[in-house]
């Protein structure tokens, strides 16, 4: 078994209680942070571990605390992006709900690094529970004494705020999630500026995923190298793979960067349900592109997945078995990115429409031969010419799905129906 | 009915945050908890309590989709049909729902004890099918379990 990081102490029914995290050797990492390093050391430190952000983007954790002024004349904030909401992608829920001082550790760090004295963790809506044991979490730290002015006797003031959403996959981008906190209407906003210099409350601002986070106060604890040397050298430390769908094991399995899909697969899920056969799954979430079986031997890293021909974003796995119609599959995806479009850009509002509408034609056995041209052109039309990504994932599905499974578009619009079982 | 104590968690707010207008969808949560949506009279009295005016009240909440805006089911199910839940039998699960309850998905039953609808990823792919009663998600449902939940929260 390899050795886990953020799941280590998962499974103990009493993790998210005070007790029990001290217990298993929490809050050590805020001391050592606090009294021996300072922000510049703290920042060297997660950026030599070569910690990437979890969220999808994959950016050095590092580099990114790094560019956030070190002298602002305006307060700088910390945020936790805890809007976890890309379908396939279910591990920031399980972090927060099991283990949320793990999380609060990395937010305090993190904040101590960039010079921040207020951090928000942002959390979904419908993550009741999470917020709960969160606002539980917080009470606990406060009674103890390691939140609010001088902390340790350090210097350092920090308070944390849960803060709630209220419903909208948008937020987890983050300059709409920085607008949803200030309390206005959270479209997402050209870069630059970035966060790092004007982002909550015009405000230099980073934020982090909760994946992110809970690894930090074990890289502070155990050296940047001991985390470089998980995994592989440009893809550092475990991930928390989500596998779902139909295999006998779904859920959340922590594994070192690197691991084939196979072994995720087949040892870890068990293999496929009542014995079907793989047909496609998708790398990293539902924003990432669709890959046939054959790409089984993939290695779940950033640079492996890119090379493969799609990407490891939240590493969500989501596994398709033959039995799955590929072109319902990609209508349910788009469905999903028009609904939750938030209008601003014109390619992505229209685009996801007509996406939408013409998969549904196709789908419903009155597609014409010429709509998968069709499709592959507003695809180009909308990807790379939007502010966010949103729009250009809704377009991973289709192009991936007419690139690898073609026949089966022209099967449903040559024989005028749906090959599949409902 | 904005009781004296609504009003008072509400004005909590005010000074909570660096700045007054985010406290606007903590307010709203507030609403939704002590209410169970958000009425009229609700949201403009927000408005007076925080002094921010009805219309940025509006513009914010009309983007989410998490407050409703009419009064629903006492249980308001949510269940999610996502790819994953899609693939594990999510559109069985909401059709048993509509025939148990007799309802379309967006309707509320005549008792008013259920309301039934959608939701997006809710972060419980890997326990699929699943869904939302209010605040409490249920997972890895079977038609035994949807049975077994509905006539409890009948009787309760």
């Amino acid at each position: 078994m390899s050795e886990k990081i953020v799941f280590k102490h998962i499974d103990e029914p009493e993790q998210h209680r005070i007790d029990t995290y001290l217990k298993n050797g929490g809050y050590q990492a805020l001391p050592k942070t606090l009294k021996e390093l300072s922000p510049a050391q703290v920042i060297d430190i997660v950026k030599r571990s070569g910690l990437r952000g979890r969220g999808g983007a994959g950016f050095s954790t590092g580099a990114k605390w790094g560019f956030v002024p070190k002298v602002s004349p305006k307060p700088k904030f910390f945020l936790c992006n805890a809007d976890e909401s890309e379908p396939g992608t279910f591990k920031d829920r399980e972090l927060i709900e099991k283990d949320p001082h793990q999380l609060i550790e990395g937010v305090m760090i993190g904040s101590y690094a960039i010079g921040a004295n207020l951090a928000f963790i942002y959390i979904r809506a419908e993550f009741a529970l999470g917020a709960k044991r969160l606002q539980e979490a917080l009470k606990e730290v406060y009674a103890k004494g390691l939140l609010g002015k001088n902390i340790l006797g350090s210097g350092f003031d920090l308070d944390i705020v849960v803060y709630r959403g209220a419903g909208a996959y948008i937020c987890g981008e983050e300059t709409s999630l920085l607008s949803s906190i200030e309390g206005i209407k959270p479209l997402v906003r050209l870069r630059p500026p970035y966060p790092a210099v004007s982002g909550c409350y015009g405000c230099p601002s980073n934020v982090n995923n909760v994946e992110t986070l809970a690894n930090v106060q074990h890289i502070i604890l155990n050296g940047a190298e001991w985390f470089a040397r998980i995994g592989t050298p440009k893809s550092t430390g475990t991930k928390i793979f989500c596998l779902s769908g139909p295999v006998n094991r779904p859920g959340n399995y922590e594994l070192p960067m690197g691991t084939p899909l196979r072994e995720l697969i087949y040892e870890h899920g068990g293999g496929m349900k009542d014995g079907k056969t793989l047909k496609a799954f998708i790398p990293g979430g539902a924003s990432s592109w669709v890959m046939p079986a054959s790409k089984i031997d993939v290695r779940l890293d950033f640079e492996s997945v890119a090379e493969a021909g799609s990407a490891l974003g939240s590493g969500g796995v989501i596994v398709m078995s033959e039995d799955t119609c590929m072109v319902r599959s990609t209508l349910r995806l788009v469905k999903f990115y028009e609904w939750e479009s938030c209008g601003e850009c014109t390619p992505c509002r229209e685009g996801t429409y007509w996406l939408s509408k013409i998969i549904q034609r196709i789908e419903d056995g009155k597609g014409r031969m010429k709509d998968l041209d069709l499709l592959l052109d507003l695809s180009d039309n909308i990807y790379g010419k939007t502010i966010c990504p949103l729009g250009e994932s809704a377009t991973m599905p289709v192009t991936s799905t007419i690139e690898h499974f073609r026949q089966e578009y022209e099967d449903h619009i040559k024989n005028k129906r749906c090959p599949f079982d409902k | 009915m904005i009781t004296k104590e609504i009003e008072e968690r509400i004005l909590g707010l005010r000074n909570k945050y660096p700045k007054l207008k985010t406290a606007i969808l903590p307010a709203f949560h507030v609403l939704y908890q002590e209410e169970g949506y958000l009425s009229p009279e609700g949201i403009q009295k927000v408005s007076e309590l925080l002094g921010v005016p009805l219309l940025e009240l509006h513009e914010v909440l009309s983007f989410y989709v998490f407050f409703p805006t009419r009064r629903i089911g006492k249980y308001w199910i949510r269940v999610c049909d996502n790819l994953s839940c899609s693939l594990m039998g999510a559109e069985s699960i909401i059709q048993y729902l509509e025939e148990k309850l007799k309802i379309k998905v967006g309707q509320t039953t005549p008792d008013g004890l259920f309301t039934l609808g959608t939701e997006e990823c809710l972060g419980s792919c890997g326990t699929a099918p699943m869904m939302m009663v209010n605040e409490e998600f249920h997972e890895n449902l079977t038609r035994e379990k949807i049975d077994k939940l509905i006539e409890e929260l009948a009787r309760r």
